[in-house]
């Protein structure tokens, strides 16, 4: 039965709300937004769920990290997305651990540098604190609860391909898209 | 996929197939239920096949609705309908609910006059068609005599 | 060079106003009901949905009445309205061959089986204007339908190996209005554009084929219309069931046939398919559908627009085509004051030259 349940009430004005959450989050890297306008099923939280209702339709092929039977299900019947491999994927959803190695995923093509997957990362916890990130949309600087840097720092090397990083613990999220410039502090 | 396990698919292809008023005037009052889908509107590419048969393409969208409900009892009704009518596909979620339950005997001639309805259209525009069958002649021509 | 313009909002307002009431015309005729457009401007109807790339014919009549009856506008305001829906996901491929047919003629053969039905076609009428057109007409007569299926004329051929085969195929349908066009493009990619492209420039290509510009010396082997049942798997249900039904023309031409002293002669194929009932644009499709596939086919590449895809498929959009035609239109007076500049410059350069030259 949870499979058919916590999607949008409301799916045209809460798409709307929430895409503009994420977009904001998008374009001021490692702010933490509150993003739960959908319930899935658990132990994923409420920003991730979210996400995938926003991001996920039956053109968008998603690669869920770890076996997640209930997810799936939910999936199916709120997004219509199809299940994919890595290796097709545009969107992912994983732990930090469960998501590697991370040069399965697609980082687009040097003319078409938007083919390329984003993660959604689950964390056990995401604060304003540790590595220090910079770059577009970013004022001065800004510090994330990273799992790693070398990751992301080789991954800024790439441009204009690349990953895109949506980071997201129980209710909140915050972003790192591939121009974020991650240092060690 | 799966072999069509009808009725079920019978009758869900009846629901988006009859006229959204003919619908509502079979069946006006809707038993109290839950929306776990609201009446959401979008569209579905409709695809056709190169030369009829070989590869599939896109050949344009179509508008369709589609809603999920669940019955004070449990049961889960699903429905897809062509257009924009929210109530339409709400009422055919409904119904999909109903006929899962022991309602199914008295919905069931209720949906039968539905098809009835379906088929006599159709039936008359095959016959119309069929009025304007001809049989085409060549005729001889002088230098085959 | 784009540079935003600001004013004119009151001009704006009272220009809309002023379009809304030339839009109504004479408020003492009725306005015209979208019901009324949908039954009675049927082709318009269905011009609107097949370039629209939107079938829905109460959108379609409304987008017809909002525009005056423009055409391309009103496919303008479907394709608008078009973007503002979720994509809920693609039908199972279209049966053509179970289509309940209105009409179905063959200009290859004459008692091909399950006949020929004319349909409620303009062929045969004398093009005279009825000034006295009534408005209540005589039931169309009726007859008994012959239930034998109707099998594509092709397949006729087919089965003698008359015709070049069709594989089954189910590989996924590339999709332009979600991924850019890319060339080269595939004939079902290809299909995708004809589909929604503008039927007076389908129209005009394939016209110029028949007069020897990529001539393919196609017959109409069958030309189709009538309505099929659309089919969508329902990922909840883990079954399909029939979401609706839409009207379709279809042609299917024989063309002309390759062969060689190791392969035997063969006719070869153009399709066409477009929703709603659209027999021109039908025809043009499958002809210059036919026309593209020199490559695949072997022949030769003569230069005509109709064989180059690039041209056909870059040009055959509508809106894109009317949407970067207007917007000359709108003001470009910063890009236009620096050719000012520039011509002024180079006059002046050459007055000078001129009088240096003379003394």
């Amino acid at each position: 039965m949870s499979a058919l349940t916590g999607g949008f009430t409301d799916p045209a004005i809460q798409s709307a709300q929430g895409f503009r959450i994420l977009m904001q989050a998008m374009a001021h890297p490692g702010t933490i937004h509150d993003l739960a306008l959908a319930a899935p099923p658990a132990p994923l939280g409420r920003a991730a769920g979210t996400v995938l209702l926003l991001l996920a339709d039956p053109t968008t092929p998603v690669h869920l990290a770890a076996p997640a039977p209930d997810l799936a299900e939910w999936l199916r019947f709120h997004a219509g997305c199809p299940l994919s491999d890595a290796e097709t994927a545009t969107l992912a959803l994983g732990r930090w651990s469960d998501l590697q190695p991370l040069d399965r995923f697609p980082v687009g093509l040097p003319d078409y540098p938007d083919r390329s997957a984003t993660l959604i990362v689950e964390l056990d916890r995401l604060e304003n604190d540790g590595p220090r990130l910079t770059g577009p949309g970013i004022k001065d600087h800004a510090r994330l609860s990273l799992p790693e840097t070398a990751a992301f720092r080789a991954n800024h090397a790439r441009a204009p391909m690349g990953l895109d990083f949506i980071l997201t613990c129980g209710d909140q999220l915050a972003c790192l898209p591939r121009s974020t410039i991650v240092e060690d502090c | 996929m799966s072999a069509p396990p009808d009725p079920r698919r019978d009758w869900l292809s009846l629901m988006a197939r009859s006229a959204p008023e003919r619908l509502a005037e079979v069946l006006p009052d809707l038993p109290a239920h839950a929306l776990l889908r609201a009446p959401e509107t979008g569209t579905v590419m409709v695809q056709g096949r190169v030369s009829a048969t070989g590869a599939p393409f896109n050949l344009g969208e179509m508008t369709v609705t589609r809603c999920a409900i669940r019955l004070d009892c449990g049961t889960v009704g699903h429905g897809h309908v062509q257009g924009r009518s929210h109530a339409h596909a709400r009422r055919a979620a409904v119904v999909d609910a109903l006929m899962q339950t022991d309602e199914a005997p008295r919905l069931t001639p209720l949906l039968e006059g539905l098809r009835t309805t379906a088929q006599a259209a159709r039936d008359l525009r095959a016959a119309k068609a069929a009025a304007t069958r001809v049989e085409f002649f060549t005729l001889q021509r002088g230098e085959d005599a | 060079m784009y540079v935003a313009v600001k004013g004119g909002e009151r001009a704006i307002d009272n220009a809309h106003a002023w379009l809304a009431e030339e839009r109504r015309g004479d408020p003492d005729l009725p306005l015209m009901s979208v019901a009324q457009i949908r039954a009675q401007m049927t082709l318009a109807v269905n011009r609107v949905m097949a370039e629209g790339s939107l079938y829905d014919p109460d959108l379609a009549a409304l987008a017809i009445r909002q525009a005056r009856g423009d055409l391309i506008e009103a496919v303008f305001l479907i394709r608008a309205y078009r973007t503002t829906l979720p994509r809920l996901g693609a039908s199972v491929p279209l049966d053509t061959g179970a289509m309940a047919v209105d009409r179905r003629v063959s200009a290859t053969f004459k008692d091909l089986p399950g006949g020929q039905v004319l349909g409620p076609t303009f062929d045969y009428t004398h093009r005279l204007l009825d000034f006295a057109e009534a408005a209540a007409v005589d039931p169309a007569p009726l007859a008994q339908p012959d239930p034998a299926p109707l099998p594509h004329v092709t397949q006729i051929l087919d089965r003698d190996g008359l015709i070049e085969p069709i594989a089954p195929d189910d590989s996924p349908a590339p999709d332009l209005t979600r991924e850019p066009l890319e060339l080269p493009a595939c004939r079902a990619l290809r299909l995708q554009a004809l589909a929604r492209g503008d039927e007076g420039f389908l129209l005009s290509l394939a016209y110029s084929t028949q007069r020897g510009y990529g001539r393919t010396h196609a017959f109409v082997g069958e030309l189709r219309i009538g309505r099929v049942a659309v089919e969508m798997e329902i990922p909840e249900l883990g079954f399909s069931i029939e979401i609706g039904e839409i009207e379709l023309t279809e042609c299917e031409t024989v063309n002309q046939f390759k062969g060689s002293r190791l392969e035997p002669a063969q006719f070869t194929r153009g399709y066409g398919l477009v929703p709603g009932q659209s027999e021109r644009k039908a025809i043009a499709m499958s002809l210059v559908d036919r026309a593209l596939r020199w490559q695949e086919l072997g022949e030769d590449f003569t230069g005509a627009p109709a064989q180059d895809a690039e041209f056909v498929l870059s040009h055959c959009d509508n809106i894109q085509a009317t949407g970067f035609l207007e917007h000359i239109k709108l003001p470009h007076y910063v890009d236009f004051q620096a050719e000012l500049e520039l011509v002024r410059r180079l006059r002046a350069d050459a007055h000078t030259a001129l009088q240096e030259a003379a003394e």
